[in-house]
């Protein structure tokens, strides 16, 4: 009888099939793409510079694009691909810091409550419910109105508006694996609860919880270019995309590139993201629709 | 007399992430009309796939790739969408596996029941809901007149089934595909539901093709039987000469494996005096404790028990009954409202933090499921290593030799610690499952259902396995199973509950032999044999049951009193039960002795013993 | 409806109830206990501590945190916001003028986000897989991910550069016509409508196609159900609950969204009101607008739950 089951083969192909994906797969990689790219910039941008940043180079304000100007001049006559170049290591810089950080605090809350008596994750709940429920931008407007803007008041103010989002997909996930049978049998084994958080649910939840990351980071890259798009975010002279975009906003009857160019910046980075995640996903969702 | 459906070299293809994987290799079979086939397999069979294909349907990732599917005289294969719209729930219709998902939860059962036949024209609705009503009556449906106004949520499984059914023959059709139509309900439940599938099958001339991975099952209810694995057909014959002489060595196995009980004897004389586990008074359940720190919702009610050293007992019951969750206290994964448990002399903690470690090493749990019982992204290895460094502190050669002798132990190649769960089949994750158990040298194994969602033939070879480890070991077991043929085969006593009552504990000889509880009769007798003809002459239920008044406002009452057939109105809805041992050593939850009992039930055991002797 | 459900919705209310009592608290806790001293920062560097002392008498600073709190919640409560610093008026005053137009834009975007979003949503998700499902898929993904100034921009410079046929300005008064209307508001809920629509469309799809997968609608299509009335008749009975939480979450997003948008087009609403003080550090006037801002916000959230309470099947026909 030992023999039949060495024979049989583990999962049969009737239960390795899930949903057939939608939109094709080079889209993803076009998403992976756009991220590299933008990663790159944001580290090396200032090198690339042409020209320093704060420099007017030309006599005419919203030049359109030109060999010299490859992206045309902004309302003072200053090179516009100079200043992507070094205005995105802004807006990818902080989105990213601040994104892992709301994911990390998130993700640690999340596991915390898990494995702590029922009080302590009633209280935890309660308050990322009720941070959950300001908008984003409503936070970071009063945060701006109270304490003026800083770099470090962007970070803190996305990681605490961030922050619930990621406990709360991070919480129901960690409580649905916590019921899992093998975290029973740990459990019962007389495991320790950092052990249990750490080694037995964490790394299943590892690759949600960057997916969660990534949807988060466009998210902060569009809360952050808003808040500078009203004047509100990072401060003169430094400029992210979203200062380009209000600072030229005077070139908007024109046309001028100056002021489409860092918006569809600001486009392309979170729609790559976004397609690379969303290919990232629905292979996940293939795989699990299998088991 | 020409053939009713014919199925020629049909292939079905998956479309995997890989490319296309043939998952129905080209089977034939054919079936004359008015007939019953059983396609039997184990998962990943097909069989599912070829039922479908009789629809000329596939499902979301599979492809009718090729091959003819004759019904009566349309080629479903060559039909377009359209026609074949209007062939479904017309000639050809489908009941299936789940009825509680089958239906739109948001619609009235009437409703659901009629609309096909409505949308193909087959009456006006007045026409259409008298028949339904009929059905219901005929499907042996509780108040058949009314049924049909009620929402899926608001029906029993069951009945739910049966009224699937009533959906599936509203339209005369050619052909019935029934597909594992009880699987999901309790025994007692699944024998009343396939009496009444039976008699209208048979009644309406139906020809039917029975889907199931249960050779008892389909030994009632088919004519011919089709083996199938890994979507190939290994055998087909008519039922009789199949079940008497199997040509094929799979059917052997899947026969031998259908009655554990049958090939597999639990070792004696290992269980000593000497109690290990001892459970008392034991009440506990689920949701907010009230003022007297009572759950809501309770499970288990005042449960005695007592595990010796070295033995195994076992523990029955349907979904609900609270098995479960007896083990999930023992475990201390749930803590009790009342009573205590002793462990070995000690008083063992109801809740986690309560115990010792020398405690959490001596009771080991090994669940039902075990896809989830193993953490997928450790290795076998790292699995099998946690319990050997955390309870006995080994490194480095010591631990990899411990792990190897745990994977010979549960007759695993050494070289499988390198692997990672996904990696493993069902069978071989649960061999995992119970080396980390064993990892623990453990005195007491809490085993969950272990076989349940296995194949018959793997299950088989777990029991065995489970025997083995027992004689070589002496470990105790607290075995907790749906199955009463399973139970029998592993272990010295069993213990039967209903509604978290413990209603009969006895050795395994006393289950032997009536008297029993009225439940446990049901129990027995409701479990398919694998004999023709079983279902007719087993006579259990379906039957009325004795009226009965209301019931008294007392606590303790017979939970099984709405469905004994037995129940004696004025004692049985008015004082509670006492515990009373009857002929053969039982201990029973009932009103009547020994003497009432035999006068039920002597009758049925005699032929049924045949079975086991 | 029996007691369960009312117990339920009870229990969401009591709960949104005491999420905006926290959220005031922390509202409050940032705009006037954090910051420091506003009797200092209002005089400057150089005032002498009496005049700061008395200053801060004048303003109630001398109370404890939590009284002020009391007081503030008290006055909200009762209707009186507070003066406006900036503008030298009570801020509810203030607020009346600018309410309308917001809410004016928000039904305009809600009447025209709605139908078009469910019609892409339920036909995508009936078409899963194919050609237009893909491009919708596509577009609807991009549309979600892009800044809102980024759709704004783009939309004046084809509408209002490029063809000229709309004014990139929008003034909501004295609308006579309703081609004036037309002009007036065609831009703004244009892009207002374009990341709703996605999102909503995006959620309908996953709710609708969450039915499509289940058991009973294979069941149906095995009962010779054709796939118009298998979405019409059974999978959308069941989708009700978890599409109106795609609506009224998507429209949440309106509140976000609002802020940009009538600052791109210099649109009076309470959402540039509301930026104009947050410019100004007018704190009366940024706590008013927050806490009208998150108490829509709960409110839609809460519409969505109660839409998910009473769509279930289980509860409505018990």
């Amino acid at each position: 009888m030992n023999d039949l089951i060495a024979k049989s083969a583990p999962a049969g192909p009737e239960l390795a099939l899930g949903k057939v994906s939608h939109g094709p797969s080079w889209l993803g990689l076009v998403g992976a793409a756009m991220c590299v790219i933008w990663l790159l910039v944001a580290i090396f941008g200032p090198w690339l510079a042409p020209h320093p940043v704060g420099e007017v180079i030309s006599d005419n304000v919203f030049d359109s694009l030109s060999a010299a100007y490859p992206l045309g001049t902004d309302y003072l006559g200053r090179d516009m691909l100079s200043r992507i170049l070094v205005g995105a290591r802004f807006t990818v810089g902080l989105a990213l810091i601040s994104a892992v950080l709301a994911s990390t605090l998130g993700t640690g809350c999340a596991l915390l409550s898990v494995v702590s008596p029922k009080w302590l994750d009633e209280v935890i709940s309660r308050l990322m419910d009720a941070f959950i429920s300001i908008p984003s931008k409503m936070l970071a407007l009063i945060m701006v109105s109270a304490f003026g803007s800083s770099v470090l008041l962007l970070i803190c103010t996305a990681v605490l508006s961030f922050t619930p989002g990621a406990f709360r997909i991070a919480r129901s996930m960690a409580v649905n694996i916590e019921a899992l049978e093998y975290v029973q049998v740990a459990r019962t084994r007389g495991e320790r609860r950092l052990y249990i958080a750490c080694v037995e649910i964490l790394p299943n939840m590892l690759n949600p919880v960057l997916t969660d990351l990534g949807l988060r980071f466009g998210f902060i890259v569009l809360l952050l270019s808003g808040m500078s798009f009203l004047g509100l975010g990072v401060q003169p002279p430094d400029a992210d995309l979203g200062s380009l975009v209000r600072e030229n906003i005077g070139g908007l009857n024109q046309g001028a590139p100056a002021i489409v160019i860092p918006a569809l910046a600001i486009g392309t980075l979170t729609i790559g993201v976004n397609l690379f995640i969303d290919r990232l996903s629905s292979r996940r969702s293939r795989r699990a629709g299998g088991h | 007399m020409s053939d009713l459906i014919r199925v020629e070299d049909l292939r079905v293809v998956a479309c995997g992430e890989r490319g296309e994987v043939e998952i129905v290799k080209g089977v034939s079979f054919s079936l004359a009309k008015g007939e019953v086939l059983a396609l039997i397999g184990e998962s990943g069979s097909g069989k599912t796939t070829i039922a479908l294909a009789l629809l000329g349907y596939a499902r979301r990732g599979c492809r009718l790739a090729g091959g003819v599917v004759q019904v009566g005289e349309h080629d479903m294969l060559a039909l377009s969408e359209n026609e074949l719209q209007g062939l479904r729930g017309n000639r050809v219709s489908y009941i299936a596996q789940s009825a509680a998902a089958a239906f739109n939860p948001a619609k009235k059962l009437i409703d659901q029941v009629v609309e096909g036949a409505l949308i193909h024209g087959l009456g006006s609705r007045a026409v259409l809901e008298a028949k339904a009503i009929e059905l219901f009556r005929d499907l042996a449906l509780p108040d058949p007149d009314h049924i049909g106004q009620r929402y899926p949520h608001q029906v029993s499984g069951g009945q739910l089934q049966r009224v699937m059914a009533a959906m599936a023959l509203i339209s005369d059709p050619l052909l019935v595909v029934l597909d594992e139509p009880t699987t999901a309900l309790d025994v007692t439940t699944q024998i009343d539901v396939l009496r009444a599938f039976k008699r209208v099958v048979r009644e309406r001339g139906a020809t039917a093709v029975y889907v199931s991975h249960d050779l008892a099952v389909v030994a009632q209810m088919a004519d011919q039987i089709v083996v199938l694995n890994g979507g190939q057909i290994f055998e087909q014959s008519a039922t009789a000469p199949l079940l008497k002489a199997p040509a094929h060595e799979y059917t052997r196995s899947l026969l031998l494996a259908a009655r554990p009980d049958t090939t597999i004897r639990p070792p004696c004389g290992i269980a000593e005096e000497t109690p290990l586990l001892t459970i008392q008074g034991l009440t506990a359940g689920y949701g907010n404790k009230n003022m007297q720190g009572m759950p809501a919702i309770r499970v288990l009610e005042d449960i005695d028990l007592t595990v010796r050293r070295g033995q195994a007992i076992g523990v029955i019951g349907e979904s609900g009954s609270g098995k479960s969750t007896l083990a999930r206290v023992v475990a201390g994964l749930l803590t009790p409202a009342l009573g205590g448990l002793t462990f070995d002399g000690q008083p063992l903690g109801g809740s986690l933090s309560e115990r010792t470690d020398e405690q959490f090493r001596r009771i080991q749990m090994v669940f039902q499921n075990a896809d989830t019982a193993l953490n997928p992204m450790h290795s076998v290895g790292t699995i099998l290593s946690r319990p050997l460094k955390m309870y006995f502190g080994l490194k480095g050669a010591a631990l990899r030799e411990r792990i190897g002798e745990l994977l010979d132990l549960v007759r695993l190649p050494r070289a499988m610690a390198e692997r990672r769960p996904n990696e493993l089949s069902g069978g071989q994750k649960q061999r995992v499952n119970l080396a980390r158990a064993l990892a623990a040298k453990p005195d007491l194994i809490l085993c969950d259902e272990v076989t349940s969602a296995l194949d018959t033939v793997v299950g088989a070879a777990i029991l065995e396995l489970l025997r083995d480890l027992r004689q070589q070991l002496g470990v105790s077991y607290l075995f907790i199973s749906h199955d009463i043929s399973t139970v029998r085969a592993l272990c010295d006593d069993i213990v039967v509950m209903y509604s978290g009552h413990k209603v009969q504990a006895g050795t395994r000889q006393s289950f032997a032999q009536a008297p029993f509880h009225p439940y446990t009769d049901l129990l027995i007798h409701s479990v398919p044999e694998l004999q023709q003809g079983w279902l007719e002459n087993c006579g259990t239920t379906c039957g009325t049951l004795p009226p009965i008044g209301a019931k008294a406002n007392v606590p303790e009452l017979c939970t099984f009193l709405s469905r004994c057939p037995v129940r004696v109105d004025g004692l049985c809805n008015h004082t509670a039960p006492n515990r009373r041992i009857i002929d053969g050593g039982s201990e029973i939850l009932c009103h009547h002795d020994s003497a009432e009992l035999l006068k039920t039930q002597r009758d049925l055991t005699t032929m049924s013993l045949g079975a086991y002797a | 409806m029996n007691s369960n459900t009312l117990w339920l919705i009870g229990r969401r209310l009591g709960a949104a109830v005491v999420t905006l009592l926290i959220v005031s608290m922390v509202v409050f806790a940032i705009t006037a206990v954090l910051p420091g001293d506003a009797a200092q920062q209002a005089l400057g560097q150089f005032a002498t501590p009496e005049q700061v002392a008395a200053l801060r008498l004048k303003l109630g600073l001398d109370q404890p945190g939590v009284v002020r709190y009391l007081h503030w919640l008290m006055n909200l409560l009762s209707g009186d916001m507070g003066q406006s610093v900036s503008n030298a008026m009570p801020v509810s005053d203030l607020m009346a003028g600018r309410v309308p137009n917001t809410l004016m834009l928000a039904a305009v975007t809600a009447l025209v986000s709605v139908p078009v979003a469910l019609i892409l949503g339920i036909g995508s998700a009936m078409g899963r897989g194919g050609r237009i499902d893909s491009f919708l898929s596509f577009v609807t993904l991009a549309l979600v991910a892009v800044p809102e100034f980024l759709v704004a921009t783009l939309a004046v410079l084809i509408f209002a550069v490029n063809l000229g046929w709309l004014s990139a300005l929008s003034y909501a008064s004295d609308i006579t016509s309703p081609l004036q209307f037309l002009r007036t508001y065609a831009l703004p809920v244009m892009t207002l409508c374009c990341v709703i629509v996605a999102q909503m469309a995006r959620m309908t799809r996953a709710a609708v196609i969450d039915q499509l997968d289940s058991a009973y609608v294979e069941m149906a299509r095995l009962k010779g159900v054709s796939p118009m009335r298998i979405v019409l008749r059974h999978a959308l009975p069941n989708a009700i609950g978890p599409i109106a939480n795609a609506i009224a979450l998507s429209l949440s997003y309106l509140l976000g969204g609002v802020v940009i948008v009538e600052t791109i087009f210099n649109y009076p609403g309470i959402a540039s009101l509301m930026v104009d003080a947050v410019t100004n550090r007018d704190m009366a006037l940024v706590q008013a607008c927050t806490m009208l801002f998150c108490t829509a916000y709960l409110g839609l959230v809460l519409i969505a739950d109660l839409c998910a309470i009473l769509s279930n099947p289980r509860l409505r026909n018990q």
